[in-house]
């Protein structure tokens, strides 16, 4: 299937001189949720602005739904939702209100039924005649969101949708997303907590300093870069790594009351059956053992280390 | 066409007016009723007419045009700039609505607004003197195209301004010297004749000279260079506009 999103080679230079985009190319996939990974200032919004239409391009091509976005950007912008990461929003409209005008302006004809559905759905319903000015800022960020759903959109950008969100709200809002995803809508996010991204993506980009490092499958990712690691924690403390143990690579920590080995996952061959066993003939006792994977925010931490 | 969208950003302006009736409507037909007050009833009985025309009268078409245009360039300015300085600005960018449609919505509502003003003005000053309109058509000609042109001036100062000391400094500084000099309060014959002179050079002379020709057939410049000057105009920010759009400028960069 041709991707949702399409982007091709697309660079951006501002008038200051900062080259934010330097010829990234990327392809989102209809009905999949993808993370944007990256530090701040990597890229991630600019890239969003351009899809969306709010920054001209300084070269490149993007396609959303097979529509060029500067050509057919009736076509493009009328698909796509957005959530912007600041709380912009004017102070003195009623929370019905500005849904409502989002929906018009993207050249839907009123729908009071759907923006009924899209407030209950994020638990703004009993705001909806509150100025925007009265609302928490949790309750801003729903409203920004309920203004990106207004006009039933296929692809949706959410740009750091939690960002000084609480826990409770947080879990709605990927209650919400995963429904969205569900009804076939394509849902691109970038976020700074990674813990989230490894919960509800199915694929990850990295981008750092204007360029995408990888693209890939979630769970490919954590399998390939993903590290496990074995903790044996000793009875008794050693001085030194036992020379019968050098193959190993074992290094000793807490005052030489732990073993730590490192171990690929993906290999046919852990090691930990012959590591347990030669633990064993060197006469070492054990007290207890327990096993860490490495998270995204490892490999994250990790890519973008390695590239700069 | 999106034509909803046009709906959309025309109604919301509108809705603004609405939600501060007080400063949009009231304060400006109150600041002209002072004008009528001082200029009309208590120093205009004492002047003379001018071309057969009394002074609470001969004002009242310049008087108009000092609140069209203040007003045009003050909503034509502030409807854009708010969203910017708000940020939500993003919403209408990422919209699927050309930047034609942007301007009808935005400039539209402005100039509504403005001529709304203007009729009040219009009639709170045939209360205060006998008025009558020689020229209905091409008085209507003036009061739209005035409103319609400056509001987009307007517009293009809310886009260019980058903090609302910029976005005061073309309302409050240059418009008003230009329409006190441009004949709202006299005939330039008044003048001697190198301010006479001068006072050509003024565009505002021209708008104003045109408009209450429509009135009293009485005229500083020829109504038909008025007529032109405010076409001139129209097209010069039509101009601007366009290569606002193309480029981008302070918008998508």
């Amino acid at each position: 299937m041709a991707p949702i999103v399409s982007v091709s080679n697309l660079s951006k230079t501002y008038a200051s001189g900062f080259k934010a985009l330097k010829g990234v190319s990327l392809d989102i996939e209809q009905g999949e949720i993808l993370a944007l990974l990256g530090p701040n200032g990597a890229g991630k919004t600019t890239m969003i602005s351009i899809i969306c239409g709010i920054v001209n391009a300084s070269g490149g091509d993007v396609t959303v739904g097979g529509h060029d976005v500067v050509r057919d950007f009736r076509e493009t912008r009328a698909m796509i939702g957005l959530v912007p990461q600041e709380l912009t929003t004017d102070a003195f409209e009623t929370v019905w209100n500005t849904v409502s005008f989002s929906r018009g302006l993207h050249g839907k004809k009123p729908d009071p039924a759907h923006i009924e559905r899209v407030l209950k759905d994020l638990s703004l319903w009993e705001k909806k005649d509150n100025m925007l000015r009265e609302l928490s800022g949790g309750m801003k960020r729903r409203v920004l969101i309920a203004k990106a759903l207004s006009h039933e959109p296929r692809v949706l950008f959410l740009d750091e949708p939690t960002a000084g969100v609480d826990v409770n709200l947080r879990k709605s809002m990927w209650d919400v997303v995963r429904g969205l995803r569900a009804s076939g809508v394509t849902i691109i996010l970038t976020t700074h907590y990674i813990e989230e991204a490894e919960e509800i993506a199915d694929r990850i980009a990295v981008i750092n300093g204007g360029e995408i490092l990888l693209v890939e499958e979630k769970a490919a990712l954590m399998t390939k870069l993903g590290r496990k690691q074995l903790r044996v924690d000793l009875a008794h403390p050693l001085e030194r790594v036992p020379d019968t143990l050098s193959s190993y690579n074992l290094t000793l920590e807490g005052d030489g009351h732990r073993l730590i080995y490192d171990y690929d996952t993906s290999a046919e061959r852990t090691g930990i059956t012959a590591l347990l066993a030669a633990l064993a003939e060197a006469g070492i006792r054990l007290k207890d053992i327990s096993t860490r994977q490495s998270s995204l925010e490892d490999i994250f931490v990790e890519i973008v280390g390695a590239a700069q | 066409m999106n034509i909803e969208a046009v709906k959309s950003i025309y109604l919301f302006e509108m809705a603004r007016t609405r939600r501060t009736l007080l400063q949009s409507v009231v304060s400006p037909v109150m600041s002209t009723s002072l004008y009528f007050i001082v200029f009309g009833a208590a120093i205009g009985a004492r002047i003379q007419e001018i071309d057969g025309v009394s002074y609470g009268a001969f004002i009242t078409p310049g008087l108009m045009m000092l609140t069209l245009l203040t007003q045009c360039i003050g909503n034509g300015s502030f409807g854009i700039y708010f969203p910017k300085f708000t940020g939500t600005i993003y919403e209408v960018l990422s919209s699927p609505i050309s930047m034609v449609e942007i301007v009808l919505g935005y400039v539209g509502a402005a100039a509504t607004k403005g001529l709304m003003i203007g009729t009040i003005i219009l009639a709170t000053a045939s209360l205060f003197v006998d008025l009558s309109i020689a020229h209905p058509f091409v008085m209507l000609f003036f009061f739209v195209l005035t409103a319609i042109t400056f509001s987009l001036f307007g517009f293009i100062i809310g886009i260019w301004a980058k903090d609302f000391e910029q976005l005061n400094l073309i309302p409050m500084l240059v418009v008003p010297p230009l329409v006190f000099l441009g004949g709202s309060f006299y005939s330039i014959d008044m003048l001697p004749p190198f301010w006479r002179a001068v006072s050509h050079f003024n565009p505002v002379l021209y708008l104003i000279s045109g408009f209450r020709w429509s009135f009293f057939e009485i005229s500083d410049v020829n109504p038909v260079a008025s007529a032109a000057i405010i076409l001139v105009f129209l097209t010069l920010c039509m101009s601007v506009l366009t290569w606002i759009f193309h480029t981008g400028y302070r918008l998508r960069n």
